[in-house]
């Protein structure tokens, strides 16, 4: 007990006068219960303690070896996506009094988070034109997986349907959280030309013993599949839950999956004021209708608007019933801690964007998106988009006769990191890169990729 | 001894809409992008263009009061004493959220070129070799969320382990009746039957019935050590004898390792994996519900199946890479490599503390628990069930049954009352093996001072249950609202997780 730590609530002589008064000679006394050879030997070596300063400067030294947007120009998309984050979503995340609480277990005085989060779940519920989303998930990928389970709690069924454009890494995912609970994943097939989905392929593989019907919207290729109602009409015709993933940055303009005929909803709601932060931590929505059936099976947190004894407005958690501290290995999920700050920073950032500014984002984005797209397809040598759909955010191209791999590298020398190679994913698309335009990209910046492309393709 | 909390009335954001009000500014499209845009909306097919939107319109400065508002109305570590017990609410330094906002973290993306990103990945590499050096484990996986998702991911692991040596049969997992519920919860959503077994009169697991319920179905036991007692569990070694002679695999639920850093080490203990939640142990905020952190450590030959991408230093390049050639891996459990601004922040505290901190953080949460304990215990209407000879590590559990049965004052009564003094309740009724629980953890952060003022504080809310009891059942009094009415909340007939949903009850805003 020689250290003195600016991070320890107790001094040495407090730790003394306490074990005094305790009766107790020494700490080793309150560890006497522990067998002697288990104790390791030695201090952990790892490091000295450190100030803050010294921390910083550790750290900030690691850090600097990473190049990150603003050092080059970047256009990756597929899973998390550069998008402007205003000053305010970080400022109020930072508000100790919500960062250091923990999960509101004492509503009465933890009401700034609660309503925070109900608020989180109706602008959710608004963009998504359905009226329930719970306070969140780990990741789009854990909501799909989560989604799966749900599905065949409802339905009671084992097979669950899924689009050849998925992706890969959801994909994964969804197969990790399905397998224990012996779901079969299948693929449907969708149109090569425009990414429809294959009614007919779709059709042929429904039967009483579907549990769902997955969809991505916008396509994980960025193409918007047109038949999307339909596909939802095939799945409940057999019975079968419809399920859509969603980015819902693309809200303000296109049609909400409440009314697609969506029974679940998931989705990343990183776009709408997270950082990328190197993948994590994101924001897993996960929502559905309101129906008892549904709502009893849905994994995760709910914040209820009620009200005190008193008949003042109140918010708590509800449906506790459904989670694990209470249900334990009967619980529709073991999901305790979640994204319950990121939710907050999605509902600081909705009500900055209001209506208008949800519009406008989506008008951002989908007049850039078409920008590149005309400016590439002008390219000789060049295939842009690889899909005839309308494309929000991202899009696949290919150059001909040059090796996805080549052209990224070639950019990067240009400063501009330029996409995804997803042909190593999608064996009918070889040599395809996946690229994601925002409302970050100046028109500028998307001339300067196209003109770059340009030399590269044209070498 | 007076708290008084902020007591906004506020409207939720749906009421505060102007029409018109806007919090945000983009660039202003021009010409040629109208042009495409035109053309983009004209391609929509009519049936997916948005017809009905409705979001509320404020402007920037209304945004900020609101959400200010709400955040006063919250009760924090920043705002006092929070002994939630096995939720190991210490201080979160402020100096990590200024790292973890730098913009060489928040501004990469995680599917960058590899030489693009070899700060992310130094840092990960840097912090899984402390993990492994604090638990005695081989290596780590960081891509878990959260506890939970950790112990997921660590029965699936224990599942891909028995299947590889053709041990199909083994689909049982021992959980004891002291557990977290999200052990139970976890096992069964990697596929397995749980089976619980009992405490003993020490609140350890139960040796007899360990020895008669384990058979060669038997995957593994998922424990806490100390157990959510507080206990240290004493026969630890006969538990591995016993677990280990059928092949299974012992799991520890970290939450409680605060208690034992640079003291005692899991690995040694015998655990074959170990979680670890740096949103308690290794001080990351907790954000009101996370983001969290919940890192898989595995030995030896549990290496294999840890999920893909691990991070490695290739020493003769003298760089760190992504490393997806593991064809016995277990599939992923979330994009990327895992919530990465918190491991900066774990990584950054453990710096700060050193190993001879970590230790002296164990001693005194444990000193502050014990200490707690020593007078608490005393307290009329207050018995401390199980081994009360045995001191506590960091958080102890006493009951309340005694105080209820001579006054009507439950322990939810008293948590609720501890909030009228500034003080977050411990956690109540949990673990579900003791009446009327009440569960302390008030962390090395918290001085003798505070310490004390929380003894006081119980103890005239004690004294206040036996002279006033309707003042204790009636609390809070001092928050920014009442009691809630909890049934009507959960209610099917009055259930209200939206504001539309309010507003389709009949409700006006």
């Amino acid at each position: 007990m020689v250290l003195k730590h600016p991070l320890i609530g107790l001094t040495d002589e407090e730790m003394s006068s306490m074990l005094l008064e305790m009766g107790l000679r020494g700490i080793d006394e309150l560890f006497k219960d522990i067998p002697q050879r288990l104790f390791t030997r030695g201090e952990l070596k790892y490091s000295k303690p450190l100030t803050e300063s010294e921390v910083k400067q550790v750290i900030k030294k690691i850090t600097s070896k990473n190049v990150a947007m603003g050092e080059v120009k970047l256009f990756i998309g597929g899973g998390v996506w550069p998008h402007f984050v205003p000053s305010i979503v970080k400022e109020i995340l930072r508000r100790s009094e919500l960062l250091t609480s923990y999960t509101p277990y004492q509503p009465e005085a933890s009401q700034g988070i609660l309503q925070a989060l109900f608020e989180y779940q109706s602008l959710m519920a608004e963009l998504l034109d359905i009226e329930v989303v719970n306070a969140s998930m780990y990741d789009w990928a854990t909501a799909l997986g989560e989604s799966f389970r749900m599905a065949k709690r409802v339905t009671r069924r084992n097979r669950i349907l899924y689009p050849h454009y998925i992706s890969y890494e959801r994909l994964e995912v969804a197969k990790t959280y399905s397998e224990p609970s012996s779901i079969i994943l299948q693929e449907y097939s969708q149109d090569k030309v425009d990414g429809s989905v294959d009614l007919e392929d779709l059709k042929s593989k429904m039967n009483r013993d579907v549990a769902a019907v997955y969809i991505e919207y916008p396509s994980y290729l960025g193409f918007i599949p047109i038949n999307i109602r339909e596909a939802g009409e095939i799945a409940h015709d057999y019975g079968s839950l419809f399920i859509i993933g969603v980015d819902p940055s693309m809200l303000g303009i296109f049609e909400p999956p409440g009314r697609l005929g969506a029974d679940i909803v998931v989705g990343e709601g990183q776009p709408l004021g997270i950082p990328m932060s190197f993948g994590g931590p994101l924001l897993g929505i996960m929502g559905c209708r309101m129906d008892t059936q549904l709502i009893h099976q849905l994994p995760g947190r709910l914040i209820g608007l009620t009200e005190t004894m008193r008949g003042e407005r109140a918010y708590t958690m509800i449906l506790q019933a459904r989670e694990q501290h209470i249900k334990r290995e009967k619980a529709t999920s073991n999901i305790c801690t979640n994204q319950a700050l990121c939710a907050v920073a999605v509902a600081v950032y909705l009500s900055l964007l209001g209506k208008n500014g949800i519009i406008e984002l989506g008008k951002q984005i989908l007049s850039r998106t078409r920008y590149l797209i005309s400016r590439l397809s002008r390219i000789d040598n060049l295939q842009a988009p690889l899909f005839k759909a309308v494309h929000f955010k991202e899009f696949t191209y290919r150059v001909r006769g040059k090796k996805a791999e080549r052209i990224l590298a070639e950019l990067y020398k240009k400063k501009i990191l330029a996409g995804i190679n997803i042909g190593r994913f999608y064996s009918d698309l070889p040599e395809a890169i996946l690229t994601c335009v925002t409302e970050i990209h100046s028109k500028n910046d998307l001339d300067l990729y196209a003109e770059s492309l340009r030399e590269v393709a044209e070498e | 001894m007076s708290y008084r909390q902020a007591r906004w009335i506020e409207p939720t954001i749906f009421e505060l809409s102007r029409p018109g009000a806007i919090g945000i500014d983009f660039p202003e499209i021009d010409e040629v992008l109208q042009r495409e845009l035109k053309e983009a909306l004209d391609e929509i097919p009519e049936g997916l263009k948005r017809r009905e939107l409705f979001l509320p319109e404020l402007s920037e400065l209304e945004v900020v009061r609101h959400f200010t508002r709400l955040s006063q109305m919250n009760f924090s570590v920043s705002t006092g004493m929070y002994p939630l017990g096995s939720c190991t609410m210490k201080y979160n330094p402020v100096m990590n959220e200024e790292l973890a906002y730098d913009e060489k973290i928040l501004n990469v993306h995680p599917l960058q070129p590899l030489e693009t990103i070899q700060g992310c990945l130094e840092i990960m590499w840097r912090l899984e070799q402390i993990l492994k050096e604090i638990t005695g484990m081989s290596r780590f996986s960081l891509q878990p969320a959260a506890g939970a998702h950790g112990e997921f991911l660590g029965c699936l692991i224990i599942r891909a382990y028995h299947r590889d040596r053709g041990l199909h049969n083994k689909n049982i997992m021992i959980i004891p009746d002291s557990a977290h519920g999200t052990n139970p919860a976890s096992a069964t959503m990697a596929g397995y039957q749980v089976k619980v077994v009992k405490s003993d009169k020490d609140g350890c697991v139960d040796i007899n019935e360990l020895e008669e319920i384990v058979d060669e179905k038997v995957a593994g036991i998922m424990l806490t050590n100390p157990n959510t007692l507080g206990v240290f569990e004493k026969n630890i070694d006969k538990i591995v004898e016993i677990i280990h002679g059928v092949d299974g695999l012992l799991y520890y639920d970290g939450a409680n390792l605060n208690a034992l850093l640079g003291k005692v080490r899991p690995g040694d203990m015998g655990f074959d994996i170990v979680h670890l939640n740096l949103h308690k142990t290794f001080s990351t905020p907790h954000g009101g519900g996370g983001p969290g952190s919940g890192p898989v450590g595995v030995v030896d030959k549990l290496v294999d199946y840890l999920p893909s991408p691990l991070v490695n230093y290739d020493e003769s390049k003298g760089v760190f890479y992504l490393d997806y050639e593991r064809p016995k891996a277990v599939g992923k459990i979330k994009m990327f490599y895992g919530n990465f601004s918190v491991l900066v922040k774990a990584y950054a505290y453990l710096l700060r503390m050193g190993g001879e901190g970590l230790k002296k953080v164990a001693e005194a949460s444990v000193l502050a628990s014990n200490y707690l304990l020593y007078k608490v215990k005393k307290l009329k209407g207050v018995t401390l069930p199980y081994a009360p000879e045995s001191p506590r590590k960091h958080e102890f559990v006493v009951s309340l049954s005694k105080l209820y049965r001579e006054t009507g004052v439950t322990a939810k009564d008293v948590a609720k009352r501890l909030l009228d003094y500034g003080f977050h309740a411990p956690t109540i009724y949990f673990p579900l093996i003791v009446e009327e629980a009440f569960m302390v953890e008030p962390t090395e952060s918290e001085s003798k001072r505070e310490l004390d003022n929380f003894y006081n504080v119980l103890s005239r809310i004690i004294e206040e249950a036996y002279s006033d009891p309707e003042k204790v059942k009636s609390a809070p009094h001092n928050t920014a609202v009442g009691r809630i009415n909890e049934v009507k909340a959960s209610h099917p007939k009055t259930m209200t997780p939206s504001w539309r949903v309010y507003i389709k009850r009949g409700n006006k805003p």
